[in-house]
């Protein structure tokens, strides 16, 4: 992993509209590191999958560069990028067996026939799916289908893979296993790895960097831990994880610590990306980072609105503030509180958990 | 109608009597019997009073001509006999016509009194059953054969020029937005609305020696205005119109096909190093197949059977077969031969769509 940190694929100044109206990227710079798992997050529509299209060549920029291992590729066709792509519905070629299927790429290649087979054998061990060789993809299950196409997407060493919500069709557990079996390729390949998802849990479990996109602009770009942890911005906050949130207005700043007053409650908080004085600002805490006592920093009053048994924890939903929808997560241990619907209670929780974040409508 | 291309009933109905004598007629070197000719007095006057005669006339006539008016001649005599007299018939007859007198005639009456023949189907591959055998037609007198061939040809010819032209625009609809897609599709269905007659005769205006291409042609000077170029009433006209009014049916399926076809296909191919050539041939094309084998057949089976526009504009190399069936059904009236005719391009028909399902199969065809 000496080589990481390197900057492989980088994003400068682009800019992608369809119509030649609205951007639908604008203006994205990102450099992705060589051997790197990063992943693009965001909702539909948010220009994550553009960006991935224009990486792989199925789309032109209108404005910017894209540069590959340093050279530019704007306008290198895409047969000829050597990017291995994964598509969210497989694209398995139907009129061919699973060994043809891998075969195609080295083909093209000109790849000697005894070198192909090495190749394509290898390649369905690493998915395990050798025993599947001579099948038709129509007689292998979705999973299946999602291997041979990974497999397919690596069989020719590209130097970056591209996979378009690859498990977007499968069901929650095969979902999860393939995750972790993916991930695993990565790291034994080390090869770098640029994943779209819309997945927010997808994006956390597997990735080193996610790069959160909405309105066609990276909202912030990070380790998953450093996005859940601390979000710069509402939308962040919002689309990663559980979230509670007030709206309210900046009234004192000291350092790092801002003093937010909430329907004339005061709230201290970090001034990650609030205004001066007298400016709205929304306020974000974390589910897991609220107690059910007057111990910490900022208490509220609260009164139970719904409990929901989820097994290992109880999910309490509260209201605070006029806010209903505020979230705590209670954990199922021995010494724990019980309560009941219409309990009033006081809760509270540190400034340091508590993030001041810019204004969202 | 497929009967009657075997049918041959009139020779035992119009003259019962006489047929069941002449199967008694062993020795062909000489005339037949007396009573064979009495049995034919008495046959010919039945027939006569209810005026037959003159079709048995015609039916023998496809086989020997001159026949037709020999049993008109005879008819008239016949009718003032009386049968039941002993009298030397024979000699009656011969009298009446020489005909009468020609053992290659009676042998042709025998051999077409069974109920069924083989004689149309014969005539229909250019050959004639004679009193000798079957043999193949003078030279001069061979057509259907070549017709059929030419049918063929031509059918195969117009099939792939409309894959040609066809397979570009049906891609081209399949891959544009709805849109404009919509607007594409209107623009192959609009020859619909118009009549097939119409469509013929627009041809017949542009292709003509006076017509729109040979006055543009000579406008700007590549033909001489006394060298205008034949391109209507030959095989040339008859292809052009036929592709053309043909071509939606080639489109359509192919459309409807290729409309399936997902774009991550080819951009897999891409994406794995194919260029765009590679990707069509080996990608897009194969799974495109379903959609050529639907237009193919579909294009190929309605140009095999084409009446009209090869009526119109085929002048005399370029009709088809079904122009002589036409011909045979309602001028020549010989529907024996027509439904034979029909009957061999039927069979020509399933033949093909056989060997199609062999090499291509036939559940490789998709309509949609």
């Amino acid at each position: 992993m000496s080589i990481k940190n390197q900057d492989f694929v980088t994003f400068e100044n682009v800019q992608k509209t369809y119509d030649g109206k609205e951007l639908v990227v604008k203006n994205l710079n990102l450099n992705i590191y060589r051997g790197e798992f990063l992943t693009m997050l965001g909702p539909s529509g948010s220009g994550k999958t553009t960006c991935l299209m224009m990486l792989a060549g199925f789309e032109n920029s209108t404005n910017g560069e894209i540069k590959l291992n340093g050279n530019l590729i704007n306008n290198i066709p895409p047969y000829k990028r050597n990017i291995g792509m994964v598509f969210q519905n497989y694209a398995l070629f139907p009129h061919m067996s699973v060994a043809e299927n891998l075969a195609f790429p080295l083909e093209v290649r000109k790849i000697e026939k005894a070198d192909r087979d090495k190749k394509i054998t290898r390649a369905l061990e690493m998915v395990k799916m050798e025993q599947f060789k001579n099948r038709m993809p129509a007689q292998l299950s979705g999973g299946q289908q999602q291997r041979v196409a990974l497999a397919r997407s690596l069989v020719f060493e590209p130097d970056l893979v591209l996979m378009d919500e690859p498990l977007g069709a499968l069901d929650k557990q095969l979902r999860e296993q393939m995750q972790y079996e993916i991930k695993h390729l990565h790291e034994e390949l080390e090869i770098t790895v640029v994943y779209v998802t819309h997945d927010q849990s997808e994006a956390l479990t597997m990735s080193d960097r996610v790069a959160v996109f909405n309105d066609g602009v990276i909202q912030q770009l990070a380790s998953p831990n450093e996005l859940y942890e601390k979000p710069t911005n509402s939308f962040v906050a919002q689309f990663i994880g559980e979230n509670n949130k007030f709206d309210g207005k900046v009234i004192s700043i000291d350092g790092e610590i801002v003093t937010v007053e909430v329907n004339g409650n005061e709230f201290k908080a970090l001034a990650v990306n609030s205004g001066d004085i007298g400016e709205k600002t929304t306020i974000s805490i974390r589910p897991e980072r609220v107690r059910i006592d007057d111990s910490l920093e900022n208490v509220a009053d609260a009164e139970v609105v719904e409990l929901i048994y989820l097994g290992d924890h109880i999910r309490c939903r509260l209201s605070v503030e006029k806010n209903s929808k505020f979230i705590v997560k209670i954990p199922n241990s021995i010494n724990n509180y019980i309560l009941k619907r219409g309990d009033k209670k006081k809760i509270s929780w540190n400034a340091a958990d508590c993030r001041a974040l810019d204004y969202e409508l | 109608m497929l009967f009657r291309s075997v049918e041959n009933q009139i020779v035992s109905r119009t003259l019962p009597g006489t047929i069941e004598e002449l199967s008694k007629w062993d020795d062909d070197s000489v005339l037949p019997s007396e009573q064979v000719y009495y049995q034919l007095a008495k046959d010919l006057k039945i027939a006569v009073e209810n005026k037959t005669h003159t079709r048995l006339g015609s039916r023998l006539n496809y086989e020997m001509s001159g026949i037709a008016s020999t049993f008109r001649k005879t008819g008239r005599s016949v009718k003032k006999w009386d049968i039941d007299q002993q009298i030397n018939y024979k000699e009656k007859f011969l009298n009446i016509d020489k005909k009468w007198g020609n053992i290659e005639f009676w042998r042709l009456l025998k051999l077409y009194s069974p109920k069924v023949t083989s004689g149309y189907f014969l005539n229909a591959v250019d050959l004639i059953k004679t009193t000798e055998g079957i043999s193949q037609r003078d030279e001069t007198e061979r057509i259907y054969l070549f017709l059929f061939q030419r049918t063929i040809y031509m059918s195969v010819l117009i099939t792939l020029l409309c894959l040609l032209m066809g397979y570009p625009v049906a891609y081209l609809i399949s891959r544009l937005p709805m849109k404009s897609a919509n607007l594409l599709l209107i623009f192959v269905l609009l020859p619909f609305w118009t009549s097939l007659l119409v469509r013929t005769s627009a041809w017949k205006v542009l292709l003509q020696q006076e017509g729109v291409i040979n006055d543009i042609l000579v406008f700007v000077g590549l033909v001489g205005d006394l060298d205008r170029l034949q391109l209507i009433n030959n095989q040339f006209g008859t292809i052009v119109a036929m592709t053309h009014i043909l071509l939606p049916f080639m489109i359509l399926p192919l459309y409807s096909v290729m409309k399936t076809i997902p774009e991550s296909y080819v951009k897999a191919a891409k994406s794995l190093g194919a260029n765009e050539w590679t990707s069509f041939r080996r990608v897009y094309f194969p799974q495109s197949i379903p959609g050529v084998g639907a237009g193919c057949i579909l294009v190929f089976i309605l140009s095999i059977g084409y009446y009209i526009t090869p009526e119109i504009v085929g002048g005399t190399s370029g009709t088809f077969i079904s122009n002589r069936i036409a011909y045979h059904i309602s001028y020549s009236l010989n529907w024996g031969l027509g439904a034979a005719l029909a009957s061999i391009l039927l069979v020509a028909v399933l033949i093909l769509y056989y060997v199609y399902d062999k090499i291509i199969g036939i559940d490789n065809v998709k309509l949609g």
